[in-house]
């Protein structure tokens, strides 16, 4: 048998039927729903009289326009347009009997949040989501990606994708991170390496030593931006790490079961010899903290470097740039530790783990964040947040001046009332820093959460290794 | 869905590189539960200023191109958020058919869904369809889906690669849940399988 990558092995696994042009039919084991792009697909089917096939592998919770301030179970608290989502995704949840965490219930959280956080998410599946970040599960070496929402109706009706086979590719993180780098600094980096079209068309495998050296919360935060480079998937192979994460977890298997998935999990690894039709490697002990500076996440520079000029580019990007500039309010060859920031927003299905908050409490213990400035932290979960409590972590946000709030999307997309205003400049651990993206004419840097809490400190974008 | 005809419309230049769906369809209109009336909203922030009048010098707004059925943009058009509100938005407003050198993934699935045809071509065809595109509304472009090519108003021709199962399924308006349903049975097989293999999922 020839040689075969990770991704190789779990497409092979999950193919329920090829037509003869190579179409086929993926089997999905795990639908996660959220409330914004699921109500016309349960729609859908209402219209044409079909059902939800597997209930029981489907899953959904309220995420990306719920309010993350107290008060939220009342849906008399939330803006209408909010209130109509979460109370049709309350109804779909009922009416086809798949599983729901609603917004009262403490484990509600950011959907890829949530899943691994419950065990839903376990190596070698196939796991879907309406919600192009669903990229974020492949950590556990499972194949999953964001889908639209006639493809969530299709995966609601039959359990399966339309799909053709996507090409392999490797990018290796070898050696070692320095001090102050993470995985934020790792997957911004690869973007900006590759491009945000360099990964269309691709799979992408994380590996090497710097990718095995993360925790399961990093290696997330690296998969979650695998989009942002264009490629459907990213996955790391599961190892010891993984196992240590899923067991236990409450939809983990158990016993005898679990002796059997894992036995199977460590037969999931790239074959050696295996072909990959495009490579990529970063040294690790290259990547510096990093930033963007535009309007892409491939804008993205070291910390210690200046605002780019037009002319440095090629092609469309040159008028691209120029837009992002002036979008930005940026002067090129300007420091990019003199640009001043107003807001600062930690959270997000890349950064709203518990390690990203211990992260951002090592850099504010016992600070206060500059005058004027706002912070706001959001959990990526309600178990988050209570952890987070837990762990006194929530005190050090409070004392330091941070707005600590409940679990949600929040400002990362801000559908929500949680939005910048007009040329306002925000440090963000989020992953998208477009136009608009955090509110009308607002102005995106995207950070790992220790460069975000240095930025809160001193109110402008500051190179984390000053501060440590 | 309806089927997808021959096309022969205007072309709107959108020279721009890296359009994300952001720009296509801004979050606030997310908002709804349905799948209409999102064309009025279409490049929403590019198109309208605050107080909702039109800015002058987007493309869409020029007398040119207010009827145009065709988008020739630049690289990696539609990437980001999976919404599929971009391409109902599209679809909307009249847009039958996106030419570009690549598009985000997820979108390119999500434009099958919903009629519309996008259409990868290299750079140099770009360059020259976005050419095209500028002479304006007395310059129509013709797609042709079953003989793959997209033709200049100067008759230049640029054959296009596609998918044989997408293209069926667009030049024939077949809704694919439908036809996946009609494998009913290879899927229960499959299923029953899967599940003595991996009883943990």
């Amino acid at each position: 048998m020839s040689p075969k990558t990770i991704y190789d092995k779990i497409w092979d696994a999950h193919v329920a039927h090829e037509a003869e042009d190579g179409t086929c039919l993926l089997y999905i084991d795990r639908h996660l729903v959220h409330e914004v792009t699921s109500p016309q697909a349960f729609e859908g089917l209402r219209m044409t009289g079909r059902t939800v096939r597997a209930p029981d592998k489907t899953i959904a919770v309220p995420d990306h326009n719920v309010p993350t301030t107290a008060g939220r179970d009342d849906p008399k608290n939330m803006t209408e347009d909010s209130a109509i989502q979460v109370a049709a995704l309350d109804t779909n949840a009922k009416e086809f009997g798949i599983h729901y965490y609603p917004v009262s219930d403490v484990r509600q959280g950011i959907v890829h949040i949530v899943g691994p956080e419950q065990g839903w998410t376990l190596p070698g599946m196939t796991v879907v989501c309406g919600d192009s970040h669903t990229a974020t599960h492949g950590a556990f070496g499972a194949l999953a990606h964001g889908i639209g929402t006639s493809e969530v109706e299709h995966v609601l009706a039959t359990q399966t994708l339309i799909q053709k086979k996507s090409k392999n590719m490797k990018v290796e993180i070898t050696g070692k991170l320095k001090p102050g780098v993470t995985a934020k600094d790792i997957t911004m980096s690869v973007i900006g390496e590759t491009g945000t079209a360099g990964g269309t068309g691709y799979v992408i495998e994380y590996c090497g030593e710097a990718i095995r050296d993360l925790s399961m919360e990093g290696r997330m935060t690296v998969c979650n931006m695998a989009i942002e480079g264009g490629a459907r998937a990213g996955l790391i192979a599961p190892d010891e790490k993984t196992y240590e994460y899923c067991k236990g977890r409450p939809h983990a298997p158990k016993g005898a079961e679990w002796e059997a998935a894992e036995t199977y999990w460590r037969t999931l690894f790239t074959d050696e010899g295996a072909h990959f039709d495009k490579v990529v490697t970063l040294n690790g002990a290259d990547i510096e903290p990093s930033v963007t500076w535009g309007t892409s996440p491939e804008d993205v520079l070291p910390i210690s470097g200046v605002v780019p000029f037009p002319s440095d580019f090629e092609g469309g990007k040159v008028e691209a740039a120029q837009r992002a500039l002036d979008y930005m309010g940026l002067t090129p060859g300007q420091k990019l530790t003199d640009i001043e920031i107003d807001t600062v927003f930690i959270g997000s299905c890349t950064n709203g783990r518990i390690e990203d908050f211990r992260a951002v409490a090592e850099v504010v213990k016992g600070k206060k964040i500059k005058e004027g400035m706002r912070a706001m932290i959001v959990p990526g979960s309600g178990l988050v947040r209570a952890q987070a409590e837990e762990e006194g972590l929530a005190d050090i946000f409070r004392e330091a001046g941070f707005d600590w709030r409940l679990a949600g999307c929040s400002m990362c997309l801000a559908m929500n009332p949680d939005q910048l205003s007009e040329h306002e400049r925000c440090a963000a651990t989020s992953n998208r820093n477009f136009e608009g993206r955090q509110g009308y004419k607002g102005r995106t840097h995207l950070v790992s959460p220790a460069m975000a809490a240095a930025a809160a400190l001193t109110g402008r974008l500051t190179d984390i290794r000053e501060l440590v | 869905m309806e089927k997808f005809e021959n096309l022969s419309g205007i072309a709107a230049p959108m020279p721009l590189v890296n359009i994300d769906t952001d720009m296509i369809i801004p979050k606030v209109f997310l908002k709804t539960i349905k799948r209409s009336g999102l064309g009025v909203n279409l490049f929403d922030e590019m198109r309208f200023d605050r107080q909702g009048n039109e800015i002058e010098d987007f493309v869409l707004n020029k007398p040119a191109y207010r009827d145009a059925q065709i988008i020739v943009a630049g690289d990696n058009f539609g990437c980001g958020s999976s919404r599929e509100h971009a391409p109902w938005a599209l679809a909307d407003f009249g847009i039958k058919s996106v030419i570009s050198t690549s598009f985000a993934d997820i979108f390119y699935n999500n434009c099958f869904k919903n009629g519309i045809l996008p259409i990868v071509l290299p750079q140099e065809a770009v360059d020259v369809l976005m050419k095209d595109a500028e002479k304006g509304a007395n310059a129509r472009m013709d797609i042709d889906l079953v003989a793959q090519t997209v033709t200049t108003s100067d008759g230049e021709v640029f054959s296009f690669e596609l998918d044989s199962f997408k293209k069926h399924c667009l030049a024939e308006g077949l809704d694919d849940i439908g036809l996946t349903m009609e494998k009913a049975s290879a899927i229960d097989t499959f299923e029953a399988s899967a599940s003595a293999a991996r009883p943990w999922v």
